[in-house]
């Protein structure tokens, strides 16, 4: 057997001369251009990173052309962000503008700094995931051809605007804390096949994963039944016995949830509420969910004070005008109805109209 | 290869923003599984449905998880991702790299899988996405070579992952990058054997700011903060007003707290440091002029997850602050406290939030030996439903 537990490389080993040595030494950053960062550290030490999109899903050529791109310019260090940007590390300045140029040149998007859009935090999707109601590359692709100019700073935004699509309500990826979330939704109930439940299923492992108490036995099956009426298309059920088949794709599509963030800034950070509760699963361009995004954004952008989330907008104007605004009907499908929904029912006569 | 034909794929090569349909293609190009990737997503853009089972068991000799496995459910249509696991590697702390270790990382891969990445999970790790079961144990040999562990999957703690921190930002309270670097080795055994009732994450954010979105995605997260005054540095706050920063309405009626004003006669920012919450949004706004305090540590929070299964949950207040360094000897134990508790009391698929919220935020904190305080909540209980220990009561008569 070969060496175990042996862990990821050190990071100090992958780290260029410049951070080596200025490693907890920064002063201030400042953004000299969109998608590039100026950090300057005590004695004067400066580095410049330029960011560029990356689709997160990537060839092994995507890699070595932007290993290239890195020999060429940083020493040979690149790192990726947190929302799967990719990061050229430049400490010698003559080098910047002749990066900024071959980027141009071979028609990468630089951006996604400061206030901005920044790249889309996303989930598998149908490229690999077993539970995906829809495909997050795809949705991604579409949103961003559509508001690619938020992330290059061609349009300029009041605040930090972040998005994340997830496949299905398991929201891998940081859906219920985003400015604008989409999640691939279910809306009808279960089937159960009974005689392979029976084979490779453990009913009372299947029974105590509900969480509303929907599950119960079936006596006359030797299975399981579903209560519709108390089911909420978790699809927790789905995970522990294979039987139990939530895919329904006619019926399956895409919600859309706003107001989220993950920031201390000014406020807490705060969940993303529903803002539109069904759209159709519609690729490869999925129109509604483009349009319907593109719209909040504007919204959002013509109307929030500088350095104002998108949550702490609607906080401070009141869902009342949120829904006003953006001409999106409130319905009895806003009304939380699970384990946050007492934090959510209003005790105050102080509303607007 | 064959000319494969997907017109609905090939709408997604339009447009400006960088397509994961041409990645897809060029992977496709010299590699048959990428190629009956391509014509399996094809299909599923088709038919509006995945074409993926149900997991099924597979790993690497000496370790629990860090591969998952993965099957096609229409292995006739596309017999090469019939077997199609994802094998998951640990990245390095911050994803900074040489690019000598991307093309060895990229030449592995072209020979024992896809030669499609995720650069990165949702996690953290670098995901290698699809190949067949005989494959797994070569590659991670392969890997192991360059040095590259496998990451989490399953009921294990999943890769740790942290923000920039101190390598490239002013703001770092704490050294991010180092803290999951050492509580990844610390770990190992934990990582690469699941042995817990669910998954549970831990990510460090060197700031409030939470770049590594710690409080909403990781069971237990790590937050720099300090317990001393930010640093005004008066000269560069004139030097914003000079230049025409609003400072009132952009920074002073913006303070959560009301702690901040600005003498316009003196030009002199103030601070009541006793009411700062220490939010960073002045420290956001005026970055040349303002910076973190002195006596940095960290806030622990526990049980932030997303919705599966009892709902959302950002974290809550754990630990309002304490020092954070090598060799985090505190730290770890109270990792392992937490965690030993869980396993001993959590049901098959609960996460930790969810069985604090079972039994109670004072049961748990007994448990684990931590005082309840203020910090911890918005506000005291407003039921009077109080629960009393017999002796409590026997001794105060």
């Amino acid at each position: 057997m070969g060496r175990t537990d042996f862990g990821p490389p050190n990071f100090l080993e992958m780290l260029p001369a410049v951070i080596k040595e200025n490693y907890g030494r920064w002063q201030y950053h400042t953004i000299p251009q969109p998608g590039v960062l100026k950090h300057v550290a005590k004695g004067g030490a400066e580095l410049y990173s330029v960011r560029i999109a990356s689709p997160r899903l990537v060839s092994s050529d995507f890699i070595r052309k932007i290993s290239d791109i890195a020999d060429k310019y940083c020493d040979g260090y690149l790192r990726f962000t947190t929302r799967n940007n990719v990061e050229f590390l430049v400490s010698e300045k003559n080098k910047l503008q002749p990066l900024l140029d071959e980027l141009h040149v071979k028609g990468y998007l630089i951006g996604g700094v400061g206030n901005a859009i920044s790249n889309v935090v996303h989930t598998q999707g149908w490229v690999h995931c077993k539970s995906a109601v829809t495909d997050a590359s795809g949705i991604v692709k579409d949103l961003m051809d559509e508001l690619h100019e938020y992330f290059t700073g061609k349009i300029k935004i009041p605040a930090r605007l972040r998005l994340a699509v997830a496949c299905c309500v398991n929201m891998c990826g940081a859906c219920h804390c985003s400015d604008i979330a989409i999640v691939g939704i279910h809306r009808t109930v279960p089937k159960i096949n009974d005689e392979m439940l029976t084979k490779i299923c453990e009913i009372p492992t299947t029974i105590a994963s509900c969480p509303t108490g929907a599950i119960r036995p079936n006596p006359k099956t030797k299975s399981v039944q579903i209560n519709a009426e108390k089911c909420m298309m978790c699809g927790n059920c789905t995970s522990v016995c294979p039987a139990i088949k939530i895919m329904d794709p006619p019926n399956d599509g895409v919600s859309i949830w706003v107001g989220g963030k993950v920031s201390n800034a000014r406020t807490a950070p705060k969940y993303s509420k529903l803002a539109i509760p069904f759209l159709p699963n519609n690729p490869p361009r999925w129109p509604e969910v483009t349009d319907a995004v593109k719209h909040l954004v504007q919204v959002w952008a013509s109307h929030a004070k500088p350095d104002e989330r998108m949550g702490d907008w609607i906080e401070r104007i009141g869902w009342e005008r949120f829904f006003k605004l953006t001409g999106l009907p409130f319905t009895e499908k806003h009304l939380d109805d699970f384990t946050h929904a007492r934090t959510t029912f209003r005790s105050t006569t102080q509303f607007k109209f | 290869m064959a000319e494969r034909k997907t017109p609905l794929l090939d709408e997604l090569e339009k447009g400006k923003w960088p397509s994961f349909v041409s990645e897809l293609k060029k992977a496709a190009a010299a590699n048959e599984r990428a190629a009956d990737l391509l014509s399996q997503l094809e299909a599923s853009y088709e038919e509006k449905k995945g074409h993926w089972k149900h997991g099924g068991i597979v790993g690497i000799r000496g370790y629990g998880g860090g591969v998952v496995g993965r099957y096609s459910d229409a292995p006739e249509r596309f017999p090469n991702v019939k077997e199609f696991h994802t094998i998951r590697v640990n990245q390095p702390a911050g994803f900074f790299y040489t690019t000598e270790k991307l093309r060895q990382l990229a030449d592995i891969w072209d020979k024992y899988g896809s030669g499609l990445f995720n650069f990165h999970g949702s996690t953290g790790d670098v995901i290698l996405l699809g190949t067949s079961t005989e494959n797994l144990q070569p590659c991670a040999d392969a890997l192991s070579e360059i040095g590259f562990d496998l990451g989490g999957s399953g009921s294990a703690l999943r890769t740790l992952s942290s923000c920039v921190g101190q390598a490239r930002c002013e703001k770092a309270c704490i050294d991010s990058m180092d803290i999951i670097y050492n509580l990844t080795m610390h770990f190992q055994d934990a990582i690469h054997r699941p042995a817990w009732p669910y998954k549970f994450k831990i990510k460090v954010s060197a700031c409030a700011n939470d770049c590594a979105a710690a409080s909403a995605r990781s069971d237990l997260a790590i937050i720099g903060t300090w317990r001393d005054t930010l640093k005004i540095d008066m000269a560069n706050v004139r030097d914003y007003v000079g230049n025409g920063f609003e400072i009132f309405d952009r920074v002073i009626r913006k303070c959560p707290t009301e702690a901040l004003d600005w003498d316009a006669d003196k030009k002199e920012l103030q601070i009541n440091s006793e009411d700062c919450t220490r939010c960073m949004h002045c420290i956001n706004a005026m970055p040349k002029a303002l910076s973190v305090g002195s006596d940095r540590g960290a806030t622990l929070l526990i049980g932030g997850k997303a919705p599966v299964v009892k709902g959302a949950m950002i974290g809550w207040v754990l630990v309002p602050f304490m020092k954070v360094e090598p060799p985090y000897t505190e730290l770890k134990e109270i990792i392992y406290n937490l965690t030993e508790w869980w396993a001993d009391n959590g049901r098959n698929r609960e996460r930790i939030g969810e069985l604090i919220e079972r039994v109670g935020l004072s049961y748990f904190l007994k448990a684990v030996g931590l005082k309840p305080v203020p910090q911890m909540v918005y506000a005291p209980r407003s039921n009077p439903y109080i629960s009393w220990d017999p002796e409590e009561v026997k001794k105060n008569g």
